[in-house]
């Protein structure tokens, strides 16, 4: 087993409130989104994503990247896969992705010189704001759609948004990797009212099956739903139970929880004979604490006095 | 040219070969099904490829969206299952998973229409051209016969994207050749004619073919078309046939509401209007029955498309003596202006068609 340092953790907690920055400012900035659902997943993408750059021993070649890939190359035939069926996550995606590298932001802004040049100027009034592209979510023109489009946006590996597809689409990624006797691993992040979903269970019958166990889901497991909790609006526990019944490997974690989150995705690559679904335990809205647990911010962007509200409690933080 | 129609021929076995075919050409062909394999004559496939064939049991939703995943990871991917089950029961995975990020899914489904018989109206799907017409980036196409269905398996295989092929459950009569050209979107003429055109689309075809018989007995020269490709819709065999033989007749087992004929009307409304008349199924579900009990009962036979085309005819005849009436009277107008010209003023003349 994999060991993780506290220099590691620390790299990536601080990238995590990087990105909840974005998320944050991407949300306001669009005037809608989901800010509840995107916040609650942004440690596990961040673990996804970053192990690979922040552990020094990978740096080094001495350990494997919890998720192989490479931004430069989004196109890597080898390349580990993720997948974020609850869609609706997507700014957390984006964040990440331009984090990491999968955007050129200047190929963009020389593309609107020629193209559009008063959405040229203000990208460039407003790039004191941060990354230029991640501002410009879900508005016309722009690659950044208010769901992920795997045609539009470099990095997006399915186009998801309406629920319950994401983990079958994986499936499918993992059964061609099978085929083609690759190597590689499909990460899908899940979200919990998307389990209400025939189809989740549908895939988490075939995956196991198929005994696919280069396929990982990740729930995020925040209990809140659009309408409410969870456990009102559609009982699903005991959800290990049930995941195991269906033939998974499931473990249980602190989604926010650094060190556990790499145990766990580190431990899933060695399962073998089955699918691997890790129940991450997350708050919704995690970072910005009058977002936190409300049911109000799954899919509402904060007005102008809760933005600079929720900045101060994410940048106070960041400098901690 | 037609061949002489002495044989019937399956055309799901003929998908068969063809998969076989392909899967013996190209390693990246896979096939999924569900719970279906021996009605829709996978199995075959599955019998010499095992490792690329995968039954889903009774869940289409799932199996669409993993086809999905196998076509992003560069799989072409067959997905088959009953025309009922593979559109209106997925049609969200559809256009979600597939339609939308233009994904390499073959879905070819088979017992299309009201043919399927004595199950009935639960499983006789007659909407579902119109569901897949309607999503952007389905190509959609319909075979008349086993020869040609072989074929646009093959055309669907060599295609990069998302393609909708229909098929019927009982055996249909062999009217194309294999020495014809198939093209994706490009729809074969199948009898030239000059005073009609019957369009027929799937099984209707044949029956196309018998109507043009029956209509030659009567002394009328009727243009039989095979419209394969629904969508994209062959705009160039429309319009000529509409300039040359100024009468249309679509056949298609189908809600005549909305399918073929409902693409064609829209082609020949903006390009070039003549009288049509479009046969098909009406507005209803169908029910039990034999296939040749429920082709009578709702509107598919050769007599059906044979008094569509006497309805056309007429308004064609009464279009053309309108029109020689009107040519007329425009001629008789004319000599009459002209005469009264050479007398009035520009102003004069003006003012007059002003009142008018």
């Amino acid at each position: 087993m994999a060991v993780y340092d506290e220099e590691l953790i620390e790299s990536l907690t601080q990238k995590a409130k990087i990105i909840r920055q974005y998320v944050v400012k991407m949300i306001y900035n669009a005037g809608s989104g989901h800010p509840g659902g995107s916040l609650s997943s942004v440690d596990i993408l961040t673990a996804l994503y970053f192990h690979k750059f922040l552990d020094k021993e990978c740096k080094k070649d001495n350990k494997e990247p919890i998720m192989n890939h490479d931004p430069k190359n989004p196109g890597w035939e080898d390349r580990d896969r993720f997948i974020l069926s609850k869609g609706h996550s997507a700014p957390t995606l984006y964040g990440v992705l331009a984090e990491a590298g999968y955007f050129e932001k200047k190929v963009l802004l020389a593309f609107l010189k020629d193209k559009n040049d008063e959405m040229y100027e203000r990208i460039k009034e407003e790039k004191a704001f941060g990354i230029d592209l991640l501002m410009y979510l879900r508005r016309l023109g722009f690659p950044l759609q208010g769901h992920p489009d795997m045609n539009k946006t470099p990095g997006i590996e399915a186009s998801t948004g309406s629920e319950g597809q994401g983990l079958a689409i994986g499936c499918g990624q993992a059964m061609a990797a099978k085929l083609d006797r690759k190597l590689y691993h499909i990460f899908v992040m899940i979200g919990d009212g998307e389990m209400d979903c025939g189809q989740i269970w549908e895939t988490a019958m075939s995956a196991s099956h198929f005994k696919l166990d280069n396929l990982i889901a990740i729930l995020d497991r925040n209990k809140l739903q659009l309408d409410g909790p969870t456990e009102q609006i559609m009982s699903l526990e005991p959800i290990p139970d049930k995941w195991q019944a269906f033939g998974w490997h499931v473990i249980e974690i602190d989604g926010h929880n650094f060190k556990e989150i790499l145990t766990a995705l580190d431990t899933a690559k060695e399962v073998k004979g089955k699918p691997t679904l890790i129940v991450a335990h997350t708050v919704k809205g995690k970072g910005v604490s009058f977002m936190e647990g409300a049911v109000g911010f799954h899919g509402k962007a904060p007005d102008e006095e809760q933005f600079k509200q929720a900045m101060k409690e994410l940048e106070g933080d960041a400098g901690a | 040219m037609p061949v002489p129609k002495e044989k019937v021929e399956s055309q799901r076995k003929a998908y068969a070969l063809a998969l076989v075919e392909l899967g013996r050409e190209r390693n990246d062909i896979v096939v999924l099904n569900a719970d279906l394999a021996s009605s829709t004559k996978t199995l075959e496939f599955s019998n010499e490829f095992p490792e690329r064939h995968f039954n889903f049991g009774i869940a289409e939703q799932n199996m669409m969206s993993t086809a999905a995943g196998l076509a992003a990871a560069g799989k072409t991917v067959f997905v088959s299952t009953f025309a009922v089950f593979g559109t209106g029961r997925v049609y969200d995975q559809i256009r979600q998973s597939i339609a939308y990020p233009k994904l390499n899914v073959k879905i070819v489904v088979t017992h299309a229409g009201i043919t399927v018989g004595g199950d009935g109206a639960t499983h006789q799907i007659t909407e579902d051209i119109a569901l897949m017409m309607v999503l952007p980036n389905m190509k959609v196409i319909v075979p008349a016969d086993a020869v040609e269905t072989s074929k646009a398996i093959k055309a669907a295989a060599d295609y990069g994207g998302p393609v909708y092929v229909r098929l019927g459950r009982a055996e249909v009569p062999s009217i194309t050749s294999e020495k014809d050209q198939f093209e994706i979107g490009k729809a074969t003429l199948l009898r030239n004619g000059k005073d009609v055109t019957l369009i027929g689309t799937g099984i209707m075809v044949s029956v196309c073919l018998d109507a043009a018989e029956v209509l030659k007995k009567k002394g009328i020269d009727a243009r039989v078309i095979n419209m394969s490709t629904i969508k994209p819709i062959d705009e160039d065999i429309l319009e000529k046939a509409a300039r040359e033989t100024g009468a249309i007749v679509t056949a298609e087992e189908h809600n005549v509401e909305m399918g073929m004929g409902t693409a064609i009307s829209m082609v020949i409304a903006e390009k070039k209007h003549v009288p049509m008349k479009r046969v098909g199924i009406p507005d209803v579900f169908g029910e039990s029955g034999s296939s040749d009990e429920l082709m009578k009962k709702y509107g598919l036979t050769v007599e059906d498309i044979v008094k569509a085309a006497h309805n056309v005819l007429k308004r064609k005849d009464k279009l053309s003596r309108l029109q020689r009436v009107s040519k007329k009277l425009i001629k008789h107008e004319r000599k009459k202006g002209n005469k009264k010209d050479t007398k009035r003023s520009k102003s004069q003349k003006r003012k007059s068609s002003k009142k008018r």
